[in-house]
């Protein structure tokens, strides 16, 4: 009886221990990124990262301003929240005040698939489809640019946008809808009327949720964004993103521990707060529609 | 009857946005096929990459990534499993398991690629005298940690879903709380986990970012010896070689790209309709 009560309580305490492998991982996280960018901070000044607006910390003659970097990292994430938050939005719409019941159990999926397909697939997609195809368009546009990443991230991002957004407006109260109904409104005039304005802290979480995804997104941007870090917002020419920069490191033969190596914590790190910052924002947003709900 | 011009538009331009990813997904996919197609073959699949694309084959790749998912899955299943148990079943409501909770969601939003950051430093360089440094082990580690969050979050919709009375049933006869999770709620509870964990993993094996931050190599000439050192040795992976391939400009080298990418799809679909089929068995159960 004794040996049974103590083996249920070794099973409760390593359940337990797995359950906050979680924080040990967060820990882990914050510690690594702090250790390196700290000790990288003590060789190069935070005010050179902070200010200058050159990257070249692979060259002879360095510089180490991260907002060249940043910069690339924005156009691109701009660019395809601008794809993923209309048809998204619009897809959430369609779902949640057109289709039918059955409908929408179709739709949904395979919506979802594309959530589901590798970043690396994408890649592909940009830079041998998406780019050749903007060619046509735009004669100038380079063979690396941020405007067919952009385009293909903010594909890849409409799930998320759709899915959020239409629990958003799913959760806008009926009555609310039909007392415009019964004033002879049409559906659009409801849903850009009532229901959009009602769910719009559902629908910002949602569009912050996209933006965080696209700013830690890697693939898309190494393979068709290009490894040029240039601080401009013209995007049709190559640049160079944080991620993108992270992983050109990590392919070439920088030695590690070196200070050049180390850029890629600190990198790391800036990534990881706006990164933090945007989901938070986004968890306390669609906390807000829930009460809104309630 | 301007507003119903407007209304119709609006209605076409909302029913076109549920399209689009659709459409996009069978240009993508038309694209892939048409490029990929005419360089599948048993020899692409069963040989080693090499300088001559022609030549060049998937073979260390594939068994890379069959190792990653199936150490991964080792690492992360009895992981995440154990921590869906407990904060379903034993965890008291106190900050502390809130925290847990609110860690775990904060962690699933976490770019990859910070993971890789993490590896690098963890597995790949702090603990490199169990790992052996750049290897499939540090890998799969990474890996595991990676999708964690998902296993854990789907563990516990699966445990949760299990009917109250079914364990009331078990308490009623006397079984402890280890025995009434071990034989009444796991074996209810298994398929929706499954489902999860290959979700999960099917998320992994379409990775490749954190990979290439702890150092997967992009050209591997070899396969792993049959013997426990082929966890600390180098490797690649599908995603990866597609990667390597796909920078290159040669025309040759992104057909081969192409036809892995049909590759990995095909591998993606199948676990897929493992889980989906998992789930369907698993509703039928509960109905």
């Amino acid at each position: 009886m004794k040996g049974q009560r103590i083996k249920e309580k070794a099973l409760e305490v390593i359940f337990a221990l797995c359950a906050s492998l979680s924080i040990f991982t967060t820990i882990g996280v914050i510690a690594v990124l702090l250790f390196e960018s700290i000790a990288f901070f003590r060789e190069i000044p935070i005010s050179r990262f902070l200010t200058e607006t050159q990257w070249t910390p692979l060259f002879a003659e360095k510089h180490f301003g991260i907002i060249v970097l940043a910069s690339a990292t924005f156009l691109t994430t701009a660019i395809a929240m601008a794809v993923a938050l209309p048809f998204g939005l619009m897809a959430a719409v369609y779902m949640s005040e057109y289709a039918s019941e059955r409908a929408r159990r179709i739709i949904k999926p395979s919506i979802e698939v594309l959530a589901g397909i590798p970043t690396v697939v994408y890649g592909y997609f940009a830079l041998l489809f998406v780019t050749p195809l903007l060619k046509k368009l735009i004669p100038s546009i380079s063979g690396f640019n941020a405007l067919s990443a952009g385009i293909v991230m903010g594909i890849m991002i409409i799930p998320t946008v759709a899915s959020l957004s239409e629990d958003a407006l799913y959760a806008v109260p009926r009555s609310l809808r039909e007392g415009a109904y019964a004033l002879g409104a049409s559906t659009r005039q409801v849903v850009t009327g009532i229901v959009i304005p009602a769910a719009s802290s559902g629908i910002l979480a949602s569009f912050i949720l996209g933006v965080a995804r696209a700013l830690g997104e890697t693939m898309i941007v190494a393979i068709a964004a290009g490894q040029t870090p240039r601080l401009t917002l013209n995007p049709l020419v190559p640049v160079e993103t944080m991620t993108a920069y992270i992983v050109q490191v990590s392919l070439g033969d920088v030695p590690t521990g070196s200070p050049e190596f180390r850029t890629i914590f600190a990198v790391g790190l800036t990534l990881f707060i706006m990164n933090l910052a945007f989901d938070l924002l986004s968890y306390h947003l669609a906390r807000r529609q829930r009460r809104y709900r309630l | 009857m301007k507003g119903k011009w407007l209304d119709e538009t609006f209605r076409a331009f909302a029913f076109f946005s549920t399209l689009i990813g659709i459409l996009v997904l069978c240009l993508l996919l038309a694209d892939v096929l048409k490029d990929g197609l005419p360089r599948l073959s048993w020899k692409f699949i069963t040989s080693f990459p090499s300088r001559r694309a022609e030549e060049a084959g998937i073979l260390p790749a594939l068994v890379g990534s069959a190792m990653l998912l199936v150490l991964t899955a080792l690492f992360a299943f009895p992981v995440g499993v154990a921590a869906g148990i407990y904060l379903e079943e034993y965890a008291p409501d106190n900050p502390f398991t809130r925290f847990i909770e609110l860690n775990i969601a904060n962690l699933a939003g976490v770019p990859s690629i910070i993971y890789g950051l993490l590896g690098l430093e963890i597995f790949v360089r702090a603990m490199r005298g169990i790992t052996g440094g750049r290897s499939i082990l540090s890998g799969a580690l990474t890996m595991a940690l990676l999708v964690l969050p998902v296993i854990i979050v789907s563990s516990r919709e699966a445990i949760r879903a299990v009917p109250k009375s079914i364990r009331e049933a078990g308490y009623a006869l006397g079984a402890t709380k280890w025995q009434v999770v071990r034989d009444q709620v796991l074996p209810v509870a298994m398929p929706g986990i499954l489902t999860g964990t290959i979700l999960a993993l099917s998320r992994a094996i379409g990775e490749s970012a954190p990979l290439i931050t702890i150092g997967a190599l992009t050209f591997i000439a070899f396969l792993p010896p049959l013997s426990l050192k082929a966890l600390q040795s180098p490797f690649t992976v599908l995603p990866i070689q597609i990667f390597n391939w796909v920078s290159r400009p040669q025309e040759a080298f992104q057909a081969n790209a192409a036809a892995a990418i049909i590759v990995l799809l095909l591998l993606l679909l199948s676990m897929n309709a493992a889980a989906i089929y998992l789930r369907n068995r698993f509703q039928q159960r509960l109905e």
